[in-house]
């Protein structure tokens, strides 16, 4: 039924964060549904770095979505050396804890305080009943504000998600999946509502913390330049196929045109020269 | 430009000719008449009791009992005494629902289901759980709370046993759907986010749904505690207690000073929940 993976000849299966082969996605049901994502073959090792480029529609949404294990399509996938459809519920609640998936737009109850939508990137380690008690008084409000700290969020600290704007909710979805340090971050559009010296600076502190722990990063933008300039891989999406897999330098005009063609919106203007500082990782004590 | 104005007029007439709404709108009307005629006939609805000098002379009779509410000390105990326990009916049974209707919503609602993430292979036996649970929750609020309360009458006795079990099981099964229908509309976004990040069903529960519907369920449950408050004035009359109980005796001796006071009561109460309902939802709001 899956199609078996042709053997991986450089690396062995446990050393990839992401193996996807032959995988179609399609989405809505019946005669309504259409193709999201065609023959998608795509393998990232361990403590990659990769862009996600292409025009909106392509399926950049969708295949992280797919290895958020949020969906499900026909093919052959591996998250962190696991097929997280062959597993048992509990076993794939347990590999989920180390599968963090920055949202668009987080999804935050509006009612609910900065604090506790960060910590609860940690839930999947904790008990039920230090899950309880942090709602009571928070477990560790310093391992919340290190990674808020990080995102010039800190003093937002005790505030009702509600009471944020979006771009500000965008940072504390960021902060959520910091205080998580998962093995693999995905990342749909993490910085689309930042201006972009902010912007950059997230990514920063993203791609930092990535780094320092040794952890794969996959991220989806718009923003051309920034994938350029930040990610020695890009893959370029393109009506749900991949049409380009390579280094930024490879990535001529002429096949940034044809990924683009027709799209309006192509390569935004990213200020070049940025004065980022290096960020410390690893928020969570 | 001759031919161009007839030719305009002339669309102008065959354009205003296609008016096909109030052809619609006679046939829309002759349609529901149609259909309401028999429901019309099927209730043996009569007005010859109107036009019976009787009929008129016994509710005038009684209407002018009305005009002086009955205010002897005794009586005026009696009614703070039936206010007090149509109160405590309606709360308790309410907190009963709730406690019923919970778990019921838990198990129910989509929101919290780890198997519709992808959606992984089908678990049969969670569907076939769900689909159970949902079953029996729907039997519960099938019969209204007067029927109930009628067969538990039989069960507990006269009194008000009876009324707050009625509440509890009719209203439990209410509130288990609204609850599991507002999770699904209000929260199911975060609590998918927690879930794909390896969080357990009860701790999205706290951490994903209840920050998400919280007011919008506790202003739908203040909202259910004075529908709870009417329907146990009305189970009064098949003999569980408060002021329907009262009320009944009082109009079967067709009392009328008796019956205005037991009244003015009720409607204090209704005003005073209403009052407090606000209250409530406004704190939220604010």
């Amino acid at each position: 039924m899956t199609p078996a993976f042709t053997t991986v000849p450089t690396a062995s299966v446990s050393s990839l964060a992401l193996q996807i082969a032959g995988l179609d996605l399609r989405l809505g049901r019946g005669a309504q549904s259409r193709a999201v994502l065609s023959a998608i073959s795509l393998s990232v090792a361990r403590g990659e770095q990769v862009a996600i480029i292409g025009p909106s529609g392509a399926g950049k949404t969708s295949l992280l979505r797919l290895a958020a294990t949020a969906l499900r399509g026909d093919g052959a996938l591996q998250v962190l050396g696991q097929d997280p459809w062959q597993l048992a519920s509990n076993k794939r609640q347990a590999l989920r804890r180390a599968i963090g998936l920055v949202h668009q737009a987080p999804p935050l109850p509006a009612s609910q305080r900065v604090i506790t939508a960060v910590l609860a990137g940690r839930l999947g380690h904790w008990s039920l009943a230090q899950s309880l008690l942090s709602l009571w008084r928070p477990a560790d409000p310093a391992g919340a504000f290190r990674c808020l700290q990080q995102l010039d969020l800190g003093e937002r600290l005790y505030d009702r998600c509600g009471e944020l704007s979006g771009g500000q909710l965008q940072r504390v979805g960021i902060a959520r999946v910091l205080y998580q340090q998962p093995e693999l971050v995905l990342a749909d559009e993490p910085v689309s509502a930042l201006d972009p010296v902010l912007a950059a600076r997230a990514l920063e502190v993203l791609q930092a913390d990535c780094r320092a722990r040794g952890a794969t990063l996959i991220a989806s933008l718009h923003a051309v330049e920034l994938a350029l300039q930040r990610f020695p891989r890009v893959i370029g999406l393109r009506d749900g196929r991949i049409v380009f897999d390579g280094t930024p330098a490879d990535l001529d005009a002429e096949r940034l045109q044809q990924l683009y063609a027709g799209d309006d919106v192509a390569t935004l203007p990213v200020p070049s020269a940025l004065s980022v500082n290096a960020v410390a990782a690893g928020c969570p004590t | 430009m001759k031919a161009g104005n007839r030719t305009t007029a002339n669309t102008a007439a065959t354009v205003m000719a296609h008016d096909r709404a109030p052809a619609r709108r006679l046939l829309v009307v002759l349609l529901a008449l149609l259909l309401l005629w028999p429901l019309f006939a099927a209730t043996d609805f009569s007005l010859r009791g109107l036009l019976q000098a009787d009929s008129w002379r016994a509710i005038a009779a009684f209407l002018r009992d009305f005009a002086r509410p009955d205010v002897q000390a005794e009586f005026l105990q009696l009614t703070a005494l039936a206010m007090a326990q149509t109160l405590a009916i309606a709360t308790l049974g309410l907190v009963a629902a709730l406690v019923l209707a919970l778990p019921l919503a838990v198990l129910t609602t989509r929101t919290l289901s780890i198997s519709l993430l992808g959606p992984a292979p089908r678990c049969d036996y969670c569907r076939a759980g769900r689909a159970l649970v949902r079953a029996a929750a729907m039997l519960l609020r099938s019969l209204p709370e007067l029927i109930w309360a009628l067969l538990f009458v039989r069960l507990f006795g006269l009194g008000p046993a009876a009324a707050i079990a009625a509440i509890a099981v009719s209203y439990g099964g209410m509130l288990a759907k609204v609850y599991a229908d507002i999770s699904e509309s209000g929260a199911l976004e975060p609590a998918r986010a927690l879930l794909i990040a390896g969080a357990g069903r009860r701790q999205t529960l706290f951490y994903g749904v209840w920050p998400s519907v919280r007011d919008e369920l506790l202003s739908y449950t203040v909202y259910r505690w004075e529908c709870a408050l009417r329907a146990s004035v009305i189970m009064g009359f098949v003999g569980a207690g408060g002021l329907g109980q009262q009320l009944e005796l009082s109009l079967r001796m067709l009392n009328g000073h008796e019956a205005a006071t037991l009244l003015l009561a009720f409607m204090l109460l209704v005003l005073a929940a209403d009052a407090l309902s606000a209250l409530l939802r406004w704190s939220l709001r604010a």
